[in-house]
């Protein structure tokens, strides 16, 4: 007799258990030994048990993670925490390198427009007053900020903005506002603005931006972060 | 080849009109063949500048209409042979002028003139879109304020999306005083943020005030500051290279007695 080989495994960690599954098995087989592991162990945990799944270089979709969940839910005192896989669709991946790409723009942002790019915004060329450029990552203007600049727009607090020549009507990063003082006052050169420890935004010198926000440097950042 | 030049600025105010009045009738005096549109349908002056308004008999929308024939709505100058005015109408409004009925009166227009001055509407909606749509090149009117430049800037903007050639700034209204107490935009400013070429500039002067409610352009005096600015600017757009006026007035009695005797300009 063949001795089947087994599709689940079970590991306690300091987090709790992380349940190895399978990935060359079909999910089916899967779903059944799952059933029946789960069905088998004598939990007699006072607490909840939470779960992390590994699903090693398999990917599942919506329904089949909602299949897998309502397994594993009707089980007494067991939770999933996490599913982690391997594996991520290439649209995923694509829109991925999209949010890390840097997207070189050459043009002066007039009064009226609007420019807006995923990833980092490396603009060569002015950006007026009445003009905005958003990015849902960094904002780096090679030439005079005078408009508004949004970093970061979906939610990134770290994003930063970084100009030639900053004087701007607003500076925007994630869902902070920061606004230009009611007298009149003189740009500065080589600025960059990013939010602080306090929670607003400040405006700094270029340099220190590489104290701030080290992590600028890691080119697989928003891989890792998603 | 003709050349259509729409004169265009966002603002309200800053001298379109008179710019369009003043150019024309500059580039008269150079026996350039010269044709004057105005396109603010609605709320037309260019005829009360240009003292035409009494030998209106159609105007754009009676030849749109088809009521008459082009050549019939335009009116001949009275002080030239070969500046004509094709007058806006008074009582439709802008939305019953279309961008094709434009394109398709300038192509006539062309067979016949060197220039074709448009005078563009204020604002950004339909009576822009006619004004433009005909034009392959741009003039762009602002005064040294925040305000009508940030609009110019809006202007130029749009601009880039029409088929016209980059187009150049006219800076009007400068005050030089104003302009050297630092209580006005400079004209560096001005180009730092509009970046676009400058094709000249035109002092505030009360002759410009005077002269159109006379109804006859500044430009037709022979030495005022205003009129020597915009034959300045017409000889530019003809491609000849002319500095830009210095605006630093003289004001001692001797320069004004030699101004008196008509010894300078």
């Amino acid at each position: 007799m063949i001795t089947k080989k087994q599709y689940v495994t079970i590991k306690g960690t300091r987090e709790g258990l992380t349940l190895y599954l399978d990935d060359s098995c079909s999910f089916d087989d899967l779903l059944e030994e799952l059933d029946r592991t789960l069905s088998q162990d004598d939990l007699d945990e006072e607490q909840m048990i939470t779960l992390t799944v590994q699903l090693g270089n398999r990917y599942l979709h919506n329904d089949q993670e909602e299949t897998l969940r309502a397994l594993i839910r009707k089980k007494n005192k067991m939770v999933v925490q996490n599913i982690e896989s391997n594996v991520i669709l290439k649209q995923q991946a694509l829109e991925l390198k999209e949010e890390s790409d840097v997207r070189t723009i050459t043009k002066t942002v007039r009064s009226g427009q609007v420019v807006e790019v995923k990833g980092d915004l490396l603009l060569i060329g002015d950006v007026n007053p009445g003009a905005t450029v958003k990015a849902t990552g960094n904002v780096f203007i090679m030439g005079n900020l005078r408009g508004i600049a949004h970093a970061g727009y979906l939610g990134n607090k770290e994003a930063i903005i970084a100009a030639s020549y900053m004087d701007p009507v607003q500076l925007r990063i994630a869902g902070l506002y920061s606004r230009s003082p009611d007298y009149n006052s003189d740009g500065v050169y080589l600025e960059c603005g990013y939010v602080d420890d306090s929670g607003k935004i400040v405006i700094d010198r270029l340099q220190a931006v590489a104290r701030k926000r080290p992590q600028l440097n890691a080119f697989e950042r928003s891989v890792i972060n998603g | 080849m003709a050349e259509a030049i729409v004169i265009t600025s966002g603002k309200g105010g800053v001298g379109k009109t008179t710019t369009t009045a003043n150019l024309g009738t500059a580039l008269a005096l150079m026996n350039k063949k010269v044709c004057l549109m105005d396109t603010d349908i609605g709320l037309r002056n260019l005829d009360v500048v240009m003292g035409l308004e009494n030998r209106i008999i159609y105007d754009i929308i009676d030849v749109t209409k088809g009521r008459c024939k082009l050549k019939q709505a335009l009116i001949r100058d009275k002080r030239f042979d070969y500046l004509f005015l094709l007058p806006a109408a008074q009582t439709s409004d802008k939305n019953d002028l279309t961008p094709e009925a434009m394109v398709e009166m300038i192509t006539e227009l062309k067979q016949e003139f060197d220039y074709i001055l448009i005078d563009c509407p204020a604002g950004i909606e339909q009576g822009y879109k006619n004004a433009v749509a005909g034009a392959h090149k741009a003039i762009v009117v602002t005064t040294p304020e925040k305000s009508s430049v940030r609009d110019a800037d809006r202007i130029i903007g749009l601009l880039e999306q029409e088929n016209v050639e980059p187009p150049r700034l006219v800076i009007n209204r400068i005050r030089n005083h104003m302009m050297k107490n630092g209580d006005m935009m400079s004209i560096d400013e001005i180009i730092q943020v509009l970046s676009i070429d400058l094709l000249g500039i035109i002092a505030d002067d009360d002759e410009v005030i005077k002269a159109s409610n006379n109804g006859e352009p500044v430009a037709f005096q022979p030495n005022t500051k205003a009129s020597i600015a915009y034959r300045n600017i017409s000889r530019r757009i003809l491609g000849e290279s002319v500095p830009l006026q210095s605006f630093d007035e003289d004001k001692s009695v001797l320069s004004k007695v030699k101004k008196f005797l008509g010894l300078r300009h």
